[in-house]
């Protein structure tokens, strides 16, 4: 809060900026928040991908598809991925902001960090929901 | 002239001490190791988003993929993806721990931080050998 600033109400703030709270950045708390609660997803997801995959493990194709087009695997997987990829863009976005320093090359690599999380998520989240929908066509 | 000295990407100003500097604590090192394991997931998804994609386009392009993957390399990039995602959500817990307010103290951070090594290393083994045996 600005009174408590070193240079004591000399802020160059206006007060509208200061009563919405949102700091230099723009955003407030909302890159933490959403970082928290996508963390949370991941963290519940976790468990039950990993028995997933392990199940898929060493299967052929077919049976492979056989597990991952049940309802309840595919959602779960489909839920996962893009909470991953959600939850990696934020925090490969603090990553690029904490070491590339340059302006042409923070922003080239925010943007290519945007665009290879939203590739994996949707490259992923297509292939389980042909793999899903599959057996009904 | 004092400016004509400076070389190009020459830092003058007072830098604070960076990591090499500082003696290795536990915190430190499990503070690095979840943005290392972070970075390593991040670009682990590419192993898994091809991996689905193969599933979904037939036969032939899964058997490559289990081919791939099913390699000692494969296997080996498998097991570490495994330790860096149990590793990064028992860190992630651990910041959980710490946005409630607690687990500062002295001793609990040493604690916790030793606690997310030997959890996600035990957590990995458990999977790994739960996998292999229900084969």
């Amino acid at each position: 809060m600005a009174e408590h600033r070193f240079d004591n109400g000399k802020s160059m703030r206006t007060p509208m900026a200061r009563a919405k709270g949102l700091g230099a950045s723009g955003g407030g708390t909302e890159h933490f928040w959403r970082q928290r609660v996508s963390a949370v997803a991941n963290a519940l997801l976790v468990l039950p991908v990993v028995i997933i995959v392990a199940m898929i493990a060493g299967r052929p194709q077919a049976e492979a598809v056989a597990i991952v087009s049940h309802p309840f695997a595919a959602i779960l997987l489909a839920l996962f991925v893009v909470s991953i990829a959600y939850h990696m863009r934020l925090g490969m976005q603090i990553i690029i902001e904490d070491y590339v320093h340059g302006k042409g090359a923070k922003v080239a690599a925010l943007i290519a960090n945007t665009f290879f999380a939203v590739l994996v998520g949707a490259a992923s989240l297509f292939a389980i929901l042909k793999i899903g929908f599959s057996p009904l066509f | 002239m004092a400016q004509a000295e400076l070389r190009k990407g020459q830092a003058q100003r007072p830098l604070s001490p960076h990591l090499q500097i500082y003696r290795w604590t536990w915190t430190m090192a499990m503070s690095v190791l979840h943005r290392v394991t972070g970075a390593a997931l991040y670009l682990g998804t590419a192993i898994l988003a091809y991996w689905l994609v193969a599933m979904a386009s037939g036969p032939e392009a899964y058997a490559s993929a289990q081919w791939l993957i099913g390699s000692w390399f494969g296997i080996l990039v498998l097991f570490g993806y495994t330790w860096a995602l149990m590793h990064h959500m028992l860190g992630g817990l651990r910041h959980f721990i710490w946005d409630f307010g607690r687990g500062f103290g002295d001793e609990q951070r040493f604690l916790l931080a030793k606690a997310t090594l030997a959890g996600s290393a035990a957590l990995t083994i458990l999977i790994w050998v739960v996998a292999l045996v229900a084969r």
